[in-house]
């Protein structure tokens, strides 16, 4: 039985984000991300790592063994910032592991069903909750489809349903008049569809930020008046800002528009070497959020860096406090908004050249889809490339890649390749 | 008159009707088959041959429950191919040209010896009713056969009409005539009907074929029997011929387009889109300048051959024309002409899996009445019906047959759960859990569930476990030991040195390597016959892909174990959309996993019904 992971509590920014694994598998992918989970029915707080040991956040996580928890099964709940790139990157760990997978609609209830751990009351306030799960699923799947991705879902499923009906045509037909070696227009199709698809995840990281929003941080040292800047592009007092340096402990986020794109703003605390322990978890947490961001505005004085946190190609460097004498380059005041009209061009058009590569695949679950059916036609090329004779093995490796993107070019069924095999040969002794 | 009383009586003795009536015997069921006459038993009515693709798989399954069809077709057998050799065991199908006559013989033999059976010679007229229920059938001379179960496998009667150009007449097959009265009661049932239309070549004299100019197609060396009892053939084998229409052929084709009965407009049924008439092919695929012809004797002492590829409802004329047009039929003489069929057919939807009508308990209907073609769909159709009949009328546990362990089961599930739109056959595609239904393992999947029924003889039942005895000792075996892969590249076998040790099992499952490369490995295996050999050499080639399977068919078994009651209401219920609702309603899914099958199911649909289910089972309990 696979083990089925999805977000608990309602998806987008909020505080916190409940992240639900249950199946078999639970515990062990529980222990792969946080290293050891409470007892359970216990809470611990524990830092999620990806698989290369980088952190993904810190959680409460929670346990529940078989027989004590929702499903009935065994159950591992995280509770994560409610940042969709933490829930994003959570769920791309989870779904990289074998036998783990996006949960269904409904899907955590029907095994509740199964294992008996509902009661009669529940039974009858399910179809409200499976109503909207369903109706949330397919109003997102609407939009996808009626996107760009559409148009190549639709190629995609054209181009599958053909090369399996070359493959069963040579199977179901062996003795009738199909070309014998149907391999090398198999093997077009399948690196055409691999080759899109590839594409498409490699795309569908930014995608999810345009959906989401992208994260722009707003780094540097303290009082350099990163804080009077986002009050500035929010164009409202979302953080205190004040004289003294340190003011800003916590991450501040505020969601704004610019140039169109959606964009939350990251005010972070100011980095510096202290001694005060609630402002160093301040710190840790802005190095930690600065680095997951898309963007990062370093805020620093003439001449000045910032130990703590590396520059990267695309960032943007400004110095800060114009009002207090214009130096060279991009110079911003949060007082006067001097500099705030180009530094906002600066950030759009960065992130407007990064929107320009997305591809349109919205959703996780179409990510993690494609994947699996990438690894699927890889397999189904090796076989025809290495065994032309063996069709039925090419065709079973096929025919996972085609189910694995159910959810993205729609079911296919043995009647329509059967529909291209007649269309296409004239069969019939 | 009133004959004795039986627990199951079959009207018809064709392929389905055949089967059926042997099965319900073999369960001990008092079985009686109504047929016009007895010489009708086991007629090839369409191409002489046995078996194919999905086809030859269905004919081991129906043996390894020891029913009728591979038997016979292993005694009439006059030329035997195993399609697909150089693909996998899970795509090879055994096939075989049939002798007509030593293969209704063969069947007619087999049924007068079977314990239990009757054959009964009368036209069935009408069945007896109790209520809803059918208590029985009334024959044309008025005389009554009471029974618990009635099976119909009536083939084409129902309002079958033959065409022959623009010539038509009612009939079954050529020589029959439908059955009126039967037809208007199963009309009073109300049942959703519909029509389908199917068609053969014009048969030719064989002694006016020049068969030394034609390229012959001789059976395999190594003839592969149907019946897992069966070692080699049992009669003289043959060779077919193989020729090809020409341009002319299409010229005199479509000149005549509109005598056809199908393209002059007399023909409203769907035919297979797997068998088209040559008219078809001609229009559909004008640019095609040459089909394939088998020329497929009939038998040994008969000169009738079955020329494949070329099904007509051209008038005769033509259809001598087109068949002179050919090479090596210049001077052929037809026999008997081609013609379509049209034949109403009764929704399959209307079943349950066991092939019982929802609505008419204990009338059971198999083969080409329930919208199927091909001797072999139709005779599988015969076992399910035949022990489903003889278990309702013993008061026994039905026989469920699934998607994941035959191709009986998928074709029974299509069939209840999504209908037909065209003459249904079986194709290895629709089976998928395919690597692991192989005609090979056949007995292996079946053979057990028939022990449990009681429907396996002695005999088979000897021979199976002896087989399986010496399987599970290879296995064994083959899996007691594991080697380094510097212990396998010793002997000469190129494997990854990547430090795992594989067992003699999972070194089989490589495509270069054979159980005679292992012995190298261990001795012991040298013990090892070559039949068992070459059995667990198959059972290991496919097992990682079975161990991928294995978690789908954990959540079909899943679903299937969840059963529906019949009259479960689906409408109105909460969160299930109407249209939703009136599909599940009118299918009637016996189980969870039939009714995800049935188009436009989500999964959180199946929640809700599942939820239903629990709901009902707790009120009941309380």
């Amino acid at each position: 039985m696979d083990t089925i992971f999805a977000l608990a509590s309602a998806r987008g920014k909020a505080g916190v984000a409940v992240t639900r694994l249950s199946g078999p598998q639970a515990w062990e992918a529980g222990r792969f991300l946080c290293g050891t989970l409470p007892e359970p029915g216990r809470h611990a707080v524990r830092i999620l790592r990806d698989s290369a040991g980088e952190p993904i956040d810190r959680a409460l996580v929670l346990g529940f063994s078989a027989g004590h928890s929702f499903t009935g099964e065994d159950v591992v709940e995280f509770q994560t910032h409610g940042s969709p790139a933490v829930v994003n990157t959570l769920y791309r760990e989870l779904g990289a592991m074998d036998g783990l997978r996006m949960a269904e609609p409904g899907e955590f209830t029907r095994r509740a069903l199964e294992n008996g751990c509902l009661n009669l009351a529940q039974v009858e306030g399910l179809a409200d909750l499976i109503e909207a799960e369903t109706e949330a699923q397919r109003a997102q799947a609407l939009r996808v489809l009626s996107g760009a991705l559409g148009e190549k879902a639709e190629a995609w499923r054209r181009d599958l349903i053909r090369a399996a009906a070359l493959l069963e045509a040579t199977i179901d037909f062996a003795d009738e008049e199909v070309p014998v070696d149907v391999s090398p227009e198999v093997l077009d199709l399948l690196s055409g569809v691999e080759e899109s698809l590839a594409g498409e995840r490699d795309g569908s990281r930014i995608s999810e930020r345009i959906r989401d929003g992208f994260e722009v941080a707003i780094v540097g040292p303290p009082n350099i008046g990163k804080s009077t800047l986002l009050n500035m592009l929010a164009g409202r007092e979302a953080a205190i800002t004040s004289e003294i340096a340190g003011t800003t402990r916590d991450v501040i986020e505020v969601r704004m528009e610019l140039d169109g794109l959606p964009v939350t703003v990251l005010d972070t605390a100011g980095l510096r070497e202290t001694e005060d322990a609630v402002e160093s978890i301040g710190i840790r947490r802005a190095v930690e959020r600065a680095e997951a961001a898309d963007l990062r505005v370093f805020l620093i004085e003439h001449g000045g860096s910032v130990d703590a946190l590396a520059v990267q190609p695309c960032d943007i460097v400004a110095t800060g406090k114009a009002d207090l004498g214009r130096v060279g380059g991009l110079s911003v005041s949060g007082k006067t908004g001097e500099g705030i009209d180009a530094l906002v061009a600066r950030i759009a058009e960065t992130l407007s050249d990064r929107a320009a590569n997305a591809s349109s695949a919205i959703r996780l679950r179409h990510r993690q889809a494609i994947e699996r059916a990438l690894d699927a036609l890889c397999a189904a090329r090796i076989e025809v490339e290495q065994r032309p004779d063996r069709s039925e093995l090419a065709a079973e490796e096929l025919r996972s890649a085609i189910r694995a993107l159910d959810s993205l070019v729609g079911r296919v069924d043995v009647e329509d390749i059967l529909d291209e095999i007649f269309a296409s040969f004239c069969l019939g002794k | 008159m009133k004959h004795a009383g039986f627990d199951v009586v079959v009207v018809g003795g064709g392929h389905a009707g055949a089967d059926a009536a042997h099965a319900a015997a073999r369960l001990g069921a008092r079985t009686a088959l109504v047929t016009l006459q007895k010489s009708d038993i086991g007629v090839m009515s369409c191409n002489p041959a046995i078996g194919g693709l999905g086809k030859g798989h269905l004919v081991r399954e129906i043996d390894a429950l020891d029913g009728l069809m591979g038997h016979a077709a292993d005694r009439a057998g006059i030329q035997f191919r195993l399609l697909n050799r150089r693909k996998g065991p899970a795509v090879q199908g055994p096939r075989a040209q049939s002798d007509r006559k030593l293969y209704s013989a063969a069947m007619q033999a087999a049924l007068a010896g079977t314990p239990g059976l009757t054959v009964i010679e009368g036209e069935a007229t009408d069945l007896m009713m109790s209520g809803d229920a059918v208590r029985g059938l009334v024959l044309a001379d008025g005389s009554e056969i009471s029974a618990g179960a009635v099976i119909l496998t009536t083939g084409t009667f129902l309002r079958g009409v033959i065409h022959i150009g623009d010539r038509r007449r009612p009939g079954g097959r050529m020589g029959d005539r439908p059955s009126v009265r039967l037809a208007e009661r199963l009309d009073g049932f109300n049942l959703p009907m519909g029509r389908l239309k199917t068609g053969t070549p014009p048969r030719l004299d064989g002694r006016t074929i020049r068969w030394d100019a034609l390229e012959r197609q001789p059976g395999d060396d190594t003839p592969e029997m149907f019946s897992f009892l069966s070692r080699k053939p049992f009669v003289r084998q043959i060779a077919c011929g193989i020729t090809h229409t020409n341009e002319r052929t299409h010229g005199i084709i479509r000149e005549n387009l509109e005598r056809s009965a199908m393209y002059g407009g007399y023909i409203e049924g769907v035919g297979p889109r797997y068998c088209p008439s040559i008219e078809d092919k001609v229009v559909r695929f004008a640019d095609k300048e040459s089909h394939q012809v088998f020329l497929e004797p009939e038998g040994l002492d008969v000169d009738t051959v079955y020329p494949n590829g070329i099904s007509t409802s051209l008038p005769e004329t033509v259809q001598e024309e087109y068949v002179r047009s050919i090479f090596g039929l210049e001077d052929a003489t037809i026999l008997q002409p081609g013609y379509a069929i049209e034949y109403d057919y009764i929704d399959p939807r209307a079943l349950n899996d066991r092939l019982e009508l929802h609505d008419v308990p204990g009338l059971f209907l198999a083969g080409q009445i329930n919208g199927t073609t091909g001797y072999e769909e139709a005779a599988a159709q015969g076992v399910v019906a035949g022990l489903n009949a003889a278990l309702k009328v013993q008061g026994r546990e039905p026989a469920a047959f699934s998607r994941m362990s035959s191709y009986i089961g998928v074709m029974v599930d299509d069939l209840i759960t999504r209908g037909v739109t065209e003459p249904y056959r079986v194709f290895t595609s629709r089976a998928e859990f395919r690597l692991s239904l192989r005609a090979d393992n056949a007995d292996q999947r079946l053979t057990p569930f028939g022990l449990s029924l009681g429907c396996v003889s002695e005999a088979r039942k000897a021979a199976f476990s002896d087989k399986m005895e010496r399987l599970e000792a290879a296995k064994d075996l083959l899996t007691a030991r594991s080697f380094t892969p510097r212990e396998v590249e010793a002997i000469g076998i190129k494997v990854r040195q990547d430090g795992t040790r594989r067992t003699g099992f999972d070194l089989l499952a490589f495509p270069d390597i054979g159980f005679e490369d292992l012995i190298a490995l261990d001795q012991n295996l040298a013990g090892t016959d070559r039949e068992t050999r070459e059995q667990i050499s198959k059972d290991a080639l496919y097992a990682k892909y079975l161990e991928r399977q294995n978690r789908d068919i954990e959540a079909l078994r899943r679903d299937e174990a969840h059963e529906i009651p019949v009259d479960f209401q689906y409408l109105g219920m909460d969160g299930l959309s109407n249209e939703l609702a009136g599909k599940l309603q009118a299918a009637r899914p016996r189980t969870l996993a039939q009714a995800g099958r049935i188009e436009g199911v989500t999964p959180a649909a199946l929640t809700l019904v599942l939820a239903k289910l629990r709901q009902a089972e707790r009120k009941r309990r309380a």
